[in-house]
């Protein structure tokens, strides 16, 4: 399928422009994808100093020294942050989405490549300032990623609530800016830049789930921005807007008539679609990758789209589900838990169609398949747990237990993750012209599926024990303290884990400069990416405008000359 | 290949319905009214997701390893999805989803929407960093009034509440830092927190609530077991969190009103 890459467009000379601002969405993505794994390794650091800490509450460290309960805090509130926004937020979207949205449709670029570019360095800079916060007076905050006022609100409640929680939530308020001018683009160029027989029914899987993403970030970002500001001048300027009249260390602190509550609405209106926006791109990835490797369409299309638009839309309804606990209307709790349960029957949906997809199929077990069969297996897994916390009467023995802290880790981290290394072996021919070593991916793939299982699934049993989440240890209260050789063994997996991670990393670095040359299409796949040359042109196309004539995932079509037929093939088989 | 992701997926599946079904972990005995019906709900949802973990999973390990590419497998069926089996399990999923939600709301309004029997006892619950206070009306069965500027944590007991020792309702209420409860009555609990948000978890009891600042929540409940279980904070609040430990002794009438008599006895 090799084209000659004749470049229409003049791509940009010079270093800076190519590498460092540039207008590329392929070079962006990149960035994207590089700032995500810098993240990614600093949250992870972060989790093993915690996992640490819990078992040797008053082990001395090398280079960190002991840890007290304050730094134990401020880990977890750093490890949450920097993941959920930073690395599921951006390695996903930011990164593969910006790379092959446009590939994907058939078009040169994104719609608005300045606005692009400003979108990432923006989140550049939120990355900045929330590792600056490690560094200011007193330390980075400890009220959690979630930062429930007062907590977060008033700076005597704790070290770090000083210069440490305002870079937090200034960081968060730069990434909500960048994450709007991202969504804005990733939107239009969905509506208006698809190739001619791009039609929304023809389009990946993986498109669709950037495309509902972003509209999901786009409406999600915008309330959490807000939210964050009334922060900042709660915290800076004296306004109350949740915090009441409260009495911190026997002094009458200067608010009155604030609501705790209002910004608990406002962080998961944000919150709980933002689980969506983490997970629905290693959805989208999933899916193609199971169809591609099963040798067969995937089971069930329209009910996939269908599935992520009412998993979009539900998303915007369930965040009471997180505050059953909190003192809110019992009635609404009944609204959001209805609703929730909802939310339960399109994620079942993808399930069942993703078993349907490998049914009868020719199963290739290549290093994406296997993390994409992992993403499948984390992704039940960790669903599974969301009707026992769904149900209020049930919440309230298991809210803000490890039961919790093991769904959403299971679901919304590890899968997501699944779907970024899913992705990452999938799309690594194309974007670095090299293939990753296969042995290598597939000792990372079983260390870390075993590993994550043996860190997470135990959390559910301990958070049935009744063990709470944030603690830094757990000798204070007695039946907790029973539980620490589960919490040990958890502790030996998670150091087992981490260390599989730089298996993965050593393959990424080495291959993007000793691996095999990639063919234009290793994988035998069908979509547009797959049809330009490895890597791809400036312009991604070297000039010529691809035309669609087929569905994404033709895979075993009788009659074909081979068992795929890619998109732009303009032989007329008949597909459906 | 297929085999050993089989043999990983179905091992990792075994080993962790195991230690479910074994209950090598598992809740704690339950201690109140509510716990049969929330135990109840529990092993049901548990029972019932236990099934579908098992059969995706199993199924899943199966799939990968039946349908492995071999030189000799048959063509693909070359199908793009089958209406009416979606059709079939989206229903079927939402009946059972929801239809599960339904059966377990009945405990959850019986505590929240039912006001609290006749006869209840009254106690006044407050967190602060990092302790819980219990303040009990006394013989006149009013609470007396409290001030945030009479509040001192560090004094402990009566002070650290802010109660206004002036008010004539406040002469005979007694604040302590453990709590008593007498066996099979309501508990009718208001739950204050006077600087942060913190979280009233008892788990044997079935029992937790956020208690947040600037809102007075009331709850019941009904402890029926004699016993002593431990109070946890389950909200975040700052860094003695782990340690915000309390302790509810529940114990029988007689001892109960003896023990709310000393107290009595003890502040004249």
């Amino acid at each position: 399928m090799a084209t000659p890459a004749t470049i229409h467009s003049h791509a940009p000379q010079g270093f800076i422009r190519k590498y460092i601002f540039s207008l590329d969405h392929k070079v962006i993505g990149i960035q994207y994808f590089f700032l995500a794994l810098t993240a990614v390794f600093v949250g992870m650091f972060l989790s093993l100093l915690m996992r640490i800490h819990m078992i040797w509450p008053n082990a001395a460290l090398p280079l960190v020294g002991e840890i007290k309960p304050e730094t134990y805090l401020t880990l977890l509130t750093m490890h949450g942050t920097i993941m959920v926004f930073f690395v599921l937020t951006t390695a996903p979207q930011g990164g593969f989405g910006n790379y092959f949205l446009p590939i994907q449709i058939g078009a040169p670029d994104m719609a608005f490549p300045v606005l692009n570019m400003l979108s990432f360095w923006t989140t550049f800079v939120g990355f900045v300032v929330i590792i600056a916060a490690f560094f200011v007076t007193g330390g980075a905050p400890l009220h959690g990623w979630t930062g429930y006022p007062p907590l977060s609100a008033v700076q005597a409640s704790g070290p770090g609530e000083g210069l440490g929680a305002d870079l937090w939530i200034t960081s968060i308020a730069i990434f909500c800016l960048a994450s709007l001018m991202g969504a804005l683009n990733f939107i239009t160029t969905t509506l208006d830049l698809r190739a001619k027989g791009m039609t929304l029914m023809r389009m990946p899987l993986t498109v669709w789930s950037w495309f509902i993403t972003a509209i999901l970030g786009l409406l999600a970002f915008g309330v959490l921005l807000s939210a964050g500001i009334l922060l900042l001048l709660d915290r800076n300027i004296g306004t109350s807007f949740y915090v009441p009249l409260i009495v911190m260390n026997g002094q009458v602190m200067q608010h009155k008539g604030g609501s705790p509550l209002l910004w608990q609405h406002l962080f998961w209106f944000f919150g709980h679609p933002e689980v969506y926006i983490a997970i629905l791109p290693g959805m989208g990835v999933a899916s193609q990758i199971l169809s591609t490797f099963s040798r067969k369409p995937i089971f069930g299309y329209k009910a996939m789209v269908y599935a992520m638009l009412s998993i979009g839309f539900f998303g915007f309804m369930v965040w009471g589900h997180h505050m059953f606990m909190s003192g809110m209307s019992p009635y609404s709790a009944f609204a959001f838990s209805i609703l929730t349960m909802c939310i339960g029957v399109p994620s079942a949906i993808k399930t069942f169609n993703w078993l349907g997809t490998m049914w009868k199929g020719h199963i290739r077990f290549q290093s994406p398949m296997l993390y994409a069969i992992g993403f499948v297996s984390l992704f039940v897994s960790g669903g599974l747990s969301g009707p026992f916390l769904a149900q209020p009467v049930l919440d309230i023995q298991l809210h803000d237990t490890y039961f919790v802290v093991g769904h959403f880790h299971l679901i919304m981290g590890v899968a997501a993750i699944f779907g970024i290394f899913a992705a990452t072996q999938y799309w690594f021919p194309k974007m670095f012209g090299r293939m990753m070593n296969e042995t290598w991916a597939r000792i990372h793939f079983f260390i870390t599926l075993a590993g994550t299982y043996a860190i997470f699934m135990p959390m559910h049993y301990l958070g049935m024990a009744g063990q709470t989440r944030r603690y830094s240890q757990f000798t204070e209260v007695a039946y907790q303290s029973k539980l620490i050789p589960l919490q040990t063994f958890m502790t030996y997996a998670a150091i087992i884990t981490i260390a599989a991670q730089f298996i993965f990393l050593v393959n990424l670095f080495w291959s993007m400069f000793k691996g095999p040359k990639a063919s234009d299409n290793p994988w035998e796949a069908t979509t547009l990416e797959w049809t330009t040359t490895t890597p791809p042109p400036h312009d991604n196309f070297g000039g010529r405008t691809p035309v669609v004539h087929h569905g994404p995932y033709e895979y075993g079509v009788p009659g074909a000359p081979k068992d795929y037929v890619m998109q732009n093939d303009p032989a007329t088989i008949a597909t459906h | 290949m297929g085999l050993a992701l089989m043999f990983v997926i179905w091992l990792i599946t075994l080993v962790s319905t195991y230690f479910f079904v074994a209950k090598t972990w598992w809740l704690p005995a339950g201690a109140s009214a509510a716990a049969a019906w929330i135990d109840g709900q529990f092993a049901l949802t548990f029972i019932i997701m236990g099934i579908v973990f098992l059969a995706a999973q199993l199924g899943l390990g199966y799939i990968v390893w039946r349908y492995s590419e071999k030189p000799d497998s048959p063509p693909v069926s070359y199908s793009h999805g089958n209406t009416k089996m979606e059709v079939v399990w989206t229903v079927l999923t939402a009946i059972l989803f929801i239809g599960l939600n339904l059966m377990g709301s009945r405990v959850w309004a019986s505590q929240r929407f039912d006001p609290a029997e006749a006869g209840a006892v009254p106690v006044e619950v407050t967190g602060m960093q990092f302790a819980w206070y219990f303040r009990y009306p006394g013989p006149d069965g009013k609470y007396g009034t409290t001030s945030p500027k009479l509040m001192d944590p560090s004094a402990g007991g009566e002070a650290a509440v802010g109660l206004n020792t002036a008010d004539p309702a406040a002469k005979d209420d007694v604040v302590t830092g453990t709590m008593y409860l007498p066996v099979n009555r309501e508990i009718d609990i208001s739950l204050r927190a006077v600087d942060v948000i913190h979280s009233f978890f008892v788990p044997s009891l079935r029992f937790k609530q956020d208690a947040v600042p600037g809102l007075n929540i009331h709850m019941h409940f009904k402890p029926t077991v004699i016993g002593e279980y431990e109070i946890a904070c389950a909200e975040l609040c700052g860094l003695g969190h782990y340690k915000m430990h309390g302790m509810v002794h529940v114990v029988s009438q007689e001892d109960f009103d003896k023990w709310l008599a000393a107290r009595e006895a003890e502040k004249q």
